[in-house]
């Protein structure tokens, strides 16, 4: 009766899938959490408990007056596990909202990283000129290495992980997935 | 007049805090056992009259009491634990409520603020081993803010679905004083939504109107709702002629003796039960879940339904079984309104597809699955539940259960006229759950027959309790069925493990008879089928605590049975061979 729902998959332009489907999707959920303690465990323990995924996880208060954090969860699953994940989110009692941005619309993703590149000679040189194309930052230097701060989706910073490797890449910190959506309004 | 609101409101200890909570919450008994993190709160209770305490005799007991006080009175259970062993032998019993939904209010006892941390004597992250096992938890470290946490801990446990809390309550704030502001200090934020969708709704009864099969699967949520939501239930199915099966939690909702009364469906559901939830072609679940005990083999669950889902939990939908019909709401407002809508739109139902529905449900009930083969020799324990029935229908009468075979015989061969009557432990499946859960019963409804219908292993799992029942004079009936067996395991060891019995029989047992005697109570013991009216009236006549030892048939199988891994189609009767009846794929499952 209701098999097709309109909902998810940044894959399909007309925003439908079943909810039944096998595929596995890659969500990006905004979690509006009372900042108490113990919140960012029961959120944790929730995926480690049922078995779902967590790709990449961030949390930060955004509000310090009206006691708010925000998680940024990446997860993937099947539609229906996704479905199941934001009505568990959502039962938790400091949980306030749980949006899924990965449907809600357009969004825009950011991941901070920093990496540690050890070298010498040309194997050096070449790691600060594909810094500068990933328009990478130098934030620490020596004279046999560099450290990076650089801002973009996951995938461009995979993508220079496995440029640096080869190049003396030696430490790797990543801050995993901001995310908000495109436009003037806000939906959190 | 100034010193009572000075006792009611303004700066008090925590520990009295505590206590005056109750009392605004409208506790009239907590159940619990003290200890040196909540000493202070003993204190309070001490010098007070408006709140009965239940000392048990383990901290398990007093949750499952609290679980049965909550479970017949429709009202939050409390139970007080001390810090470290106190709160972990609480974990059984908070688990077994979140599974079945049953409100109920934890108080523990934590060591002081500036020593938590430190390995301090009888020091336990409580807030930590229960966070997965209680619907929400809170440890309180400020004595200002423990009356609005106190509120709010009712709050939670009782609004949308149900479930067990905790308020891990450190020494120094129950010592310290603060300031207590009454029941509106707590926050209001946690509202979940109650009132259905108006569009599902209208979606359900028009599919009411054309459903030539249709079939009405209820569970605890109905009883949860409240009273209200029975009343409706019953009246949806008198207005509609659908016929009704309920899980094991729901048992009540709907009488017995109603006339579209299909009995209890799943694992050990009823024949009719099972093979109207597999024939089906429109199924209404109002307040269940689709537990594995009741779908069975998911992929051949219900093949040809549409089916809509009444619950209050948004992840309770779609789950574990595709929802067509996704109803969010409280079942008594969800049911008034379909009610209403349905009503308007004519009260229209298919009636011939009805009739020739309910012609093919009757030939699968005449099929007479609860049938077994009795004996003048020995008393089989059906045969014993069928009395006790007989004997106990007409009384004002509560059953609770421990978990295994007689607690499925119990579900098929008693009768349930009213909601709030039947406590068993659904989800978790907790031996040792009825004993302590009969004396909360008791507790709640001092006039009543209450009894307990227990396996030997179960009962003997919180046995300590026998020192509750008899040190607060409660009459509560202990009926166990004991075949000297783990009976269940051993079952399924029969099925599945070639016969090998595996430590499933129960050496050593206790004299019963002498049990009760050196506790105090009383003690019968019947054999012999021909004794057994007289034996269970003197139970019911005696005045005080009995425990039943009826010697019961040792290798009866409880049927009909879905095995595991098999559809609801499936089902195995009592007189077939039950050799080979798991498969591999099924033996995994539990």
């Amino acid at each position: 009766m209701l098999n097709i729902k309109a909902g998810s998959t940044s894959h399909s332009a007309y925003n439908l899938r079943s909810v039944y489907s096998d595929v596995e999707e890659r969500h990006t959920l905004a979690v509006i959490v009372e900042n108490e303690p113990g919140v960012l465990a029961r959120v944790i323990g929730l995926f480690s408990g049922r078995g779902y995924n967590i790709e990449s996880l961030t949390v930060a208060e955004i509000d310090h007056t009206g006691h708010m954090s925000r998680i940024t969860l990446v997860t993937s699953g099947t539609p229906q596990v996704i479905e199941q994940i934001k009505a568990q989110l959502g039962r938790i009692v400091p949980v306030h909202e749980v949006h899924d941005l990965t449907v809600e619309g357009p969004t825009v993703e950011r991941e901070l990283a920093l990496f540690k590149v050890r070298g010498e000679g040309d194997a050096r040189v070449e790691a600060l000129r594909l810094a500068d194309i990933f328009r990478a930052n130098v934030v620490d230097s020596t004279l046999e290495s560099f450290v990076f701060e650089i801002t973009g989706t996951p995938e461009k910073i995979d993508a220079f992980a496995d440029l640096m490797r080869p190049l003396g890449l030696i430490e790797l910190a990543r801050t995993g997935v901001a995310a908000l959506s495109r436009g003037p309004d806000s939906r959190v | 007049m100034t010193g009572q609101t000075e006792q009611t409101a303004g700066q008090m200890t925590g520990a009295k805090m505590v206590v005056q909570a109750l009392r605004d919450q409208g506790v009239d008994t907590v159940f619990g056992y003290p200890g040196g993190a909540v000493l202070p709160i003993y204190d309070e209770l001490f010098q007070q009259n408006d709140i009965r305490h239940v000392l048990v005799r383990h901290e398990q007991g007093a949750i499952h009491a609290a679980e049965g006080y909550a479970r017949s009175t429709g009202k939050p259970g409390v139970a007080i634990v001390t810090s470290g062993p106190g709160a972990t032998n609480a974990v059984t019993g908070l688990t077994d409520a979140l599974l079945d939904s049953i409100p109920i209010v934890v108080l523990s006892g934590q060591v002081p603020t500036f020593m938590i941390g430190s390995d301090a004597f009888q020091e336990a992250d409580t807030v930590g081993i229960t966070r997965p096992c209680t619907k929400h938890n809170w440890l309180v470290k400020e004595t200002d803010r423990l009356g609005s946490t106190l509120h709010e801990a009712f709050h939670v446990a009782t609004q949308g679905r149900p479930g067990p809390v905790l308020v891990d309550i450190p020494k120094d704030v129950q010592f310290a004083t603060g300031s207590y502001g009454g029941k509106e200090t707590r926050s209001t934020r946690y509202a979940p939504p109650t009132k259905g969708d108006g569009t599902a709704i209208e979606a359900l009864a028009r599919a009411m109107e054309t459903a030539k099969r249709p079939v009405f699967y209820t569970g605890g949520g109905v009883i949860n709702s409240g009273p209200e939501a029975s009343k409706l239930l019953r009246d949806l199915v008198a207005a509609t002629g659908f016929p009704i099966t309920s899980t094991l939690m729901g048992l009540g909702a709907y009488p017995a003796s109603g006339e579209q009364w299909l009995g209890m469906l799943g694992m050990h559901g009823l024949y009719e039960a099972n093979m109207a939830m597999h024939g089906c072609d429109l199924m209404i679940c109002i307040g269940a879940r689709f537990d594995d005990r009741i779908t069975g083999r998911i992929d051949a669950f219900s093949p040809n339904s549409t089916r809509a889902h009444i619950d209050i939990d948004p992840s309770s939908l779609n789950k574990v079984i595709r929802t067509d019909i996704p109803i969010i709401g409280d079942v008594a407002e969800v049911l008034k309104e379909l009610l209403g809508v349905w009503s308007a739109r004519g009260r229209k139902t298919d009636r011939e597809g009805l009739a020739q529905w309910q012609a093919q449900i009757g030939e699968w009930r005449a099929k007479d699955c609860l049938a077994f083969r009795n004996s003048d020799k020995v008393i089989k324990p059906q045969y014993a539940l069928q009395r006790l029935e007989a004997l106990t229908k007409d009384r004002d009468r509560y059953i609770t259960t421990e978990v295994g075979q007689h607690q499925m015989w119990a579900a098929q061969y008693l009768g349930f006229e009213a909601p709030n009557r039947w406590m068993t432990s659904g989800g978790l499946g907790t031996m040792g759950y009825g004993f302590p859960a009969s004396i909360g019963v008791q507790m709640a409804h001092p006039g009543s027959l209450v009894i307990n219908v227990a396996g030997e292993a179960s009962w003997l799992m919180n046995m300590q309790e026998m020192g509750t029942a008899v040190q607060y004079r409660l009459p509560v009936k202990q009926f166990i069925l004991n075949n000297e067996r783990l009976g269940m395991v051993r079952q399924w060891q029969e099925l599945l493990h070639g016969e090998r019995y595996s430590q499933s029989w129960s050496e050593a047992l206790p004299d019963f008879v002498k049990l009760a005697e050196a506790f105090g109570a009383k003690g019968i013991i019947c054999k012999d089928p021909a004794d057994l009216d007289d034996a269970i009236m003197e139970m019911l006549d005696y005045d005080g605590p009995v425990i039943f030892d009826c010697l019961v048939e040792k290798h009866e199988n409880c049927f009909p049975m879905i095995p595991s891994g098999k559809a609801h189609n499936e089902m195995l009767m009592g007189e077939v061979s039950t050799a080979h009846a798991i498969e591999a794929g099924g033996a995994v499952l539990v």
